[in-house]
């Protein structure tokens, strides 16, 4: 791992005004990613994961738009790009996976042309050293007969071959950064196992920094170097995965865990975690996961959100758990 | 113990032929798919037998055929005896109906969203002529709803909680069974836990069984005294939970158990499966696994497996000792 990280993101906010008032989906994230290393995030539908993934590669639809904060590409302010400037660097800098391979494949083109096309787009190359790129970026991929494949249209691959495409499409122009948002979901085990061995190969191979969006707990295990659990727009929890998967110390992150079914637990009762996660209009004051939260106190309803900054680093909380101390005393 | 479901030689065929024009143009012969392919298995009284398998594998089939919303091309399904698409007892098919009863994964698209709660749940007693009076508010309160929700549309409501209404409403007849169709699919975990633990105390309330579909291993562990696993349409392992879990047979239930991610296996380095799975309208000659196997000889290719036991397993693969 180098110093410098590939993607830095610092402070960042993003508003939707609304006529209720403005909401806001991602509210003071900061985090970085080092090149070769993957970055998971996790969090219930609506935490905000898909809109960090989002802001990071400027990709808001209006009217959501970054407030505040900066997103650093190796140094270059990504949020202050616009336009062509912004499409040149997310196709060559930064690479998207998304869960449903539909909205990054043209179903009109071959998917040799499309792979070329990007290839073409990004790199000094001839149009024949693109497609030998093309069938190569298809090998490395894992797409059986690459060469005869690459004259196929999309909808003749099966769901896992397509997603398969997509990672060629997003990796062809050689990008530092790849967002992966959900990429495994709609798979079936056995293909999502392939597609997350893929990623980490790549990442491992071509030194890529991954920022990789999943609720998948086991996912974020197996894959993942640190991890950041989102709530309600906040980061929650932010550390190395093992750390944080077997010593929670956000309330939230214990109550994912626990109420995952673990094989190795048997038919004990799962944990519930009461209520729901609360929509974005209707936050409660102080810490967003209080109503819910076991280990509330005055504090955590009265004072302004307890953010990383503002807590130990760890999570965002006011009385961080030691969820691993637990465990032992109860040994 | 007695079975409550007993399935035989259960076998469904779809046609999903082009149009006739279509076919004669382009000189193309029928095509079918054959969703579930000789398929036996017993549900024991008060157990939760699973169903697993990835997508396309027939379970949603199997659970409609059992229910009645589809009907088998061969083979029975006898529910506490009674064979729905042969009895011609009247009477008996309209009990076993009011006995078994089915949830989905999509809340959303279960419910009616131009009724009220109210009417939602208590709709099959009301299509029977039965009494609902009150009957709404007291199952609401049964899921963990308030009473006071009958009055309310389900677009007012969170999936986890139209999840609970959609239970509801299975228990509104009163059934001894519920063919529950990947229930927490759809849900967050913190959410699919709080349906997964409503499940289990209403089994044991109401003394039911439940055949539970799903794709999800942890979850399958979670609920399931007994487990069948499904590939291709055919069943090829079935076994207790702990002798699955601990013991698997068949290489293809041992290839889904390693490829299954695990929360407690840190940076798990794994060999992932070969190949993928094949087409329903021409599947593999003898054993449908045999072209991803890594056991595989000559004679998988020549001849389906039977279904064997062994020890507390049943399974359908050559190899399996
Ligand atoms: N156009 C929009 N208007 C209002 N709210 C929106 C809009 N788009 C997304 N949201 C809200 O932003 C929040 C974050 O969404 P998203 O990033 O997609 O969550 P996740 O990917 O974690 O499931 C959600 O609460 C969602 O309802
Ligand atoms: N009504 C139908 N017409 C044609 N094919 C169907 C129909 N229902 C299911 N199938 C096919 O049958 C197979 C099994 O489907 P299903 O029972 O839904 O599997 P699962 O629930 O395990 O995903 C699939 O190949 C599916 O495409
Ligand atoms: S029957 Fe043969 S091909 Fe099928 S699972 Fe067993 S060993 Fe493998
Ligand atoms: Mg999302
Ligand atoms: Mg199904």
């Amino acid at each position: 791992m180098t110093d410098t990280p590939v993607l830095s993101v610092r402070d960042l906010t993003v508003e939707i005004p609304t006529r209720h008032g403005v909401l806001r989906p991602v509210d003071d994230m900061s985090f970085d990613i080092h090149a070769g290393e993957i970055m998971g995030v996790v969090g219930e539908s609506g935490a905000g994961k898909s809109m960090t993934g989002n802001a990071v590669i400027g990709l808001l639809d209006p009217p959501a738009r970054i407030v505040s904060g900066e997103v650093l590409l190796s140094g270059t302010p990504v949020h202050k790009l616009k336009g062509d400037a912004l499409r040149r660097l997310r196709g060559k800098r930064m690479g998207m996976i998304f869960q449903d391979p539909q909205t990054s494949l043209n179903p009109l083109l071959t998917v040799g042309d499309q792979l070329s096309e990007t290839i073409l787009e990004h790199l000094n190359v001839t149009q024949q050293e693109a497609r030998k790129r093309a069938i190569a970026a298809l090998e490395e991929v894992g797409i059986p007969a690459a060469r005869q494949r690459i004259g196929s249209y999309p909808h003749e691959f099966s769901g896992g071959m397509r997603q398969r495409v997509v990672i060629a499409l997003a990796l062809c122009a050689e990008p530092d950064l790849v967002i992966a948002d959900e990429p495994t979901t709609a798979l079936d085990v056995s293909v999502q196992a392939q597609i997350i061995a893929l990623l980490k190969r790549l990442c491992r191979d071509r030194g890529v920094a991954v920022m990789l969006v999943t609720h998948d707990m086991g996912v974020i295990a197996e894959a993942a170097d640190r991890v950041a659990v989102m709530y309600a727009g906040r980061m929650a929890e932010l550390g190395p995965v093992r750390e944080v998967l077997t010593n929670a110390r956000h309330p939230y992150t214990a109550g994912l865990m626990e109420s995952t079914p673990l094989a190795s637990q048997g038919r004990k009762r799962l944990r519930q975690i009461p209520g729901a996660m609360p929509r974005l209009g209707a936050l409660p004051g102080g810490c967003a996961f209080s109503p819910r939260c076991d280990y509330a106190q005055d504090r955590c309803r009265q004072e302004p959100g307890p953010t990383l900054k503002r807590c130990d680093g760890r999570a965002a909380c006011w009385f961080p758990l030691n969820t691993a101390a637990k465990e032992e005393a109860k040994a | 113990m007695s079975a409550i479901i007993k399935v035989e030689n259960l076998t469904r065929i779809f046609d999903v032929s082009k149009p006739w024009l279509n076919r004669m143009i382009e000189r193309q012969p029928k095509a079918l798919l054959t969703a579930v392919s000789e398929v036996s298995f017993d549900v024991e009284r008060n157990s939760v037998y699973a169903l697993v398998g990835e997508s396309g594998s027939g379970k949603s089939t199997i659970g409609k055929i059992i229910v009645g919303l589809v009907a088998p091309s061969e083979g029975t399904v006898e529910v506490e005896g009674v064979d729905l698409a042969s009895e011609s007892d009247a009477d008996k098919i309209d009990a076993v109906r009011a006995d078994i009863q089915m949830i989905f994964q999509d809340p959303y698209a279960s419910l009616n969203p131009r009724w009220r709660v109210r009417d939602i749940i208590a709709e099959p007693v009301a299509a029977r002529g039965g009494k609902t009076a009150g009957l709404a508010e007291r199952l609401l309160e049964q899921v963990g709803l308030s009473a006071a929700d009958a009055g309310k549309y389900p677009h007012e409501f969170s999936g986890g909680q139209r999840q609970r209404i959609c239970i509801a409403r299975a228990l509104s007849s009163e059934p001894k069974i519920i063919v529950c169709d990947e229930p927490t699919s759809a849900l967050d975990v913190s959410v699919q836990s709080q349906v997964l633990n409503l499940m289990s105390d209403l089994r044991e309330e109401f003394g039911l069984t439940y055949l539970f579909i799903s794709h999800d291993l942890t979850v399958v562990h979670h609920m399931a005294d007994m487990i069948g696993v499904l590939y291709l349409g055919r069943l090829v392992e079935e076994a207790p939970r702990d002798r699955l879990f601990s013991a698997p047979k068949h290489p293809y239930t041992q290839m889904l158990f390693d490829a299954a991610p695990r929360m407690d296996a840190f940076g798990r380095e794994v060999e992932p499966p070969k190949g993928e799975i094949p087409d329903a309208i021409n599947p593999p000659s003898g054993c449908a696994f045999h072209p991803r196997c890594p056991l595989a000889i000559p004679r998988c290719s020549q001849e389906r497996p039977e279904m064997r036991k062994i020890g507390q397993t049943r399974v359908a693969c050559h190899m399996a000792e």
